[in-house]
């Protein structure tokens, strides 16, 4: 039999046209949400009850992988395809907002009955305003604690956690000294957040003069960077190994002795480490640069949030309620172990008696946002770089500074001109 | 003549629409400041001549991922192709039995996906649990941090590069062997040539369009280095992998500084036509 590619090349065109059409787009009754990684597949097991409640709307969920979701996100704005709701990391609500993206959500929080400001932890409701408008409503929370070894420490000297900064130096040097582990803490260099809280600890503000130049090489920040770097000089954290494929292995080899990291490792910890090591480790909140424990840390997680594109606002804030009833934020977090946003989904019985994560409700209550400009992913990133270029040794700590502050300076001159613009139109 | 109009028409706009026109698009974006901002509305985006180049030349960044580059390309290129013969004469020899199983297996590589093969890589290169370390250790080497330390990722990306790619030009390479007359070979044996002065004066200049051929091919792949980086190192660590490509799409995708991004897209393009010339004038001069 002989293919016919005329009529092959006629079906190829019209399936290519009925893509482009789009169908679902028109479907006024399904609300389009997307969610990253675990919750995006753990979403779907709330939704049924959703839909008994509802069966006037439909729901239909895209998984995206964290690792894509951002240029995925900025894609689908770009190409006008973007969802009802979205999932949306909030230090990203900055940037979003500033594309006209997202909608503000102040008239549709005032009449709720579900969703209000004081149900849920203060400093992340923080992260959701800008210039008082709120933007996204806090679906989980992410912080960073101390996780540390509990028999170690105790061997050292210390059957409390270090308070802080000092002791927490201190008990390094013992870990280390006693060679009670090869080193006393992992410090990932390719992560922006350690320079960042310790900065944000000791009080530094990282922009200055309404966020449009870097204050990187202020005194507060130089003073908690010195402090970090001070782990690489003494030898206290590990230079080399960022590529620690299995952390979980050196913790239990004793390889480090504490990490600071989120409470997606409270439940990858519990599975993954030896069962002998269960009743050896611990979380505690972090150490303060004075005596003002505990000391801050970074007010994280994913906010909720509604597309301006989107013409099912109603039906779209109906789920995001859903999401945020007390009974949804629990189950979501026996789901995925995603901590709850809402602090009465807190004395769910499974987080009120787990010690190691009371350690992350005494944190939530004091966080502190990064700076809300949307260009903040590409300082961290700056950031982030310059810290690894000051721990190899390979630029003097108050040059790498410098450099930094400088790069920020570029990274925010758009910024700048457009606060110049905005002022001449007024 | 009308109608070959006519029949190259599809093509013809097709190449336009999909081609031509981002290339012009990029090109005229190269001068404007577009980025994230200007996404959202048009009138954010400044006409700002060629900044972004004046710029891009006052990157340090944009000197060491031009640095890496070249690195890649002056140590990966060569050795890629060395390899890839040496594993050809190899095959092509009358003494090698199961010829087609060897040939799959070194070809393997190539069509396994980059994704998969890093995953490996990763292990390969693990500091601790590391195969690649296992075997130093015999032979009394102290473990290396492959991918952490700056001085060794690039090695070690070089080295999974021209494990991954070498099978292609090695299938190039059997082809231009097996295309040399078997009595230039009887002839030099006559005259009393071993081995190697066979290889050397009969081999080598009868693979001399091919050699040429694989060169100009490798090198554009090889300044187009970015999977490797992008899924093994990132860039790091110290941006010591960052190569231009990467850096192209750090700064396009990840900063969305569009404007700055294409420059850098058109630099690369300059450096790749400059090396296309020089090898072109150099096979002329092999006249081919």
């Amino acid at each position: 039999m002989k293919i016919r590619i005329g009529q092959l090349f006629a079906v190829f065109m019209a399936l290519v046209i009925l893509a482009g059409c789009n169908p679902k787009r028109s479907d006024p009754n399904t609300v389009e949400i997307w969610a990253m990684g675990a919750e995006g597949e753990h979403i779907q097991e709330l939704i049924p009850e959703f839909q008994r409640r509802n069966p006037d709307i439909e729901v239909s969920v895209q998984v995206i992988p964290w690792s894509a979701a951002h240029e995925k996100l900025i894609t689908a704005y770009a190409g006008e395809s973007t969802p009802d709701i979205c999932q949306l990391g909030n230090t990203w609500i900055p940037e979003f907002q500033a594309l006209n993206a997202i909608i503000p959500l102040d008239s549709l929080v005032h009449t709720s009955k579900i969703i209000n400001a004081d149900s849920y932890f203060s400093g992340i409701w923080q992260t959701n305003l800008l210039d008082s408008t709120v933007y996204g409503i806090p679906w989980y929370v992410d912080t960073r604690v101390l996780f540390y070894r509990k028999d170690l420490l105790e061997k050292a000297g210390y059957p409390q956690p270090p308070k802080s900064w000092e002791e927490w130096k201190k008990a390094s040097r013992v870990l280390a000294d006693r060679e009670l582990a090869r080193y006393a803490m992992l410090i990932p260099l390719n992560d922006w957040r350690y320079p960042i809280i310790f900065g944000l600890q000791n009080g530094a503000g990282l922009l200055r003069d309404g966020s449009q130049y870097g204050d990187f090489s202020g005194e507060r920040f130089q003073e908690a960077f010195n402090y970090l770097m001070g782990f690489f000089r003494d030898g206290l954290s590990p230079l080399g190994m960022t590529e620690i494929t299995n952390i979980y292995q050196g913790f239990a080899d004793g390889y480090y002795a504490m990490i600071v990291t989120g409470p997606w490792n409270l439940g990858e910890f519990s599975r993954r480490l030896p069962p002998e090591m269960e009743d050896k480790w611990a979380t505690a909140p972090l150490p303060s640069p004075d005596s003002t424990y505990p000391g801050l840390s970074l007010a994280g997680g994913s906010s909720l949030v509604i597309f301006r594109q989107s013409k099912k606002v109603e039906k779209a804030w109906k789920l995001i309620e859903y999401l945020s009833t007390v009974e949804t934020q629990s189950q979501f977090y026996e789901l995925v172990g995603d901590l709850p946003a809402r602090v009465e989904s807190w004395q769910d019985s499974s987080l009120a008696n787990n010690s190691r994560v009371h350690a992350f409700y005494t944190q939530l209550q004091h966080v502190t946002p990064t700076p809300k400009v949307p260009e903040w992913e590409q300082i961290a990133y700056k950031v982030q770089q310059y810290t690894e270029s000051a721990a190899y040794g390979e630029l003097e700590e108050e040059q790498a500074l410098k450099n930094l502050d400088s790069d920020v300076d570029k990274l925010l001159e758009k910024r700048r001109w457009l606060l110049e613009e905005s002022a001449k139109d007024e | 003549m009308r109608s070959a109009y006519l029949f190259l028409a599809p093509a013809m706009t097709a190449i336009l629409i999909f081609f031509a026109l981002p290339i012009l698009a990029a090109f005229l974006m190269s001068f404007t400041d577009f980025d994230i901002y200007s996404l959202g509305d048009w009138s954010r985006a400044r006409f700002i001549g060629l900044d972004n180049y004046w710029n891009l030349l006052k990157d340090p960044l944009f000197w060491k991922a031009l640095k890496n580059t070249f690195y890649f390309v002056l140590v990966g290129g060569p050795l890629s192709i060395t390899v890839s013969l040496g594993a050809a004469v190899l095959l092509n020899s009358k003494l090698v039995q199961f010829k087609g199983l060897f040939r799959l297996a070194f070809f393997a590589p190539v069509v396994t996906t980059l994704v998969a093969v890093a995953v490996v890589w990763r292990y390969v290169y693990h500091p601790r649990f590391g195969l690649m370390n296992y075997l130093l250790g015999f032979f009394g080497i102290n473990p290396v941090d492959w991918l952490g330390d700056p001085t060794w990722a690039m090695p070690a990306l070089i080295i999974l590069a021209v494990w991954k790619n070498f099978g292609y030009n090695m299938i190039i390479f059997i082809a231009g062997l097996q295309n040399i007359p078997e009595e230039l070979y009887e002839a030099a044996k006559m005259d009393g040539a071993g081995p190697f002065q066979q290889f050397w004066n009969i081999t080598l200049p009868m693979l001399a369009p091919t050699t040429l051929f694989v060169a100009i091919i490798t090198m554009i792949g090889y300044f187009q280095f970015f999977a490797e980086p992008y899924v093994m190192t990132q860039g790091g660590p110290l941006n010591s992998t960052l190569s231009i490509v990467l850096l192209m799409y750090q700064e396009g995708f990840r900063a969305w500084r569009m404007g700055y991004s294409a420059a850098v897209a058109f630099v690369l393009f300059f450096i790749i036509l400059i090396g296309s010339l020089i090898q072109f004038r150099l096979q002329k001069d092999v006249n081919l």
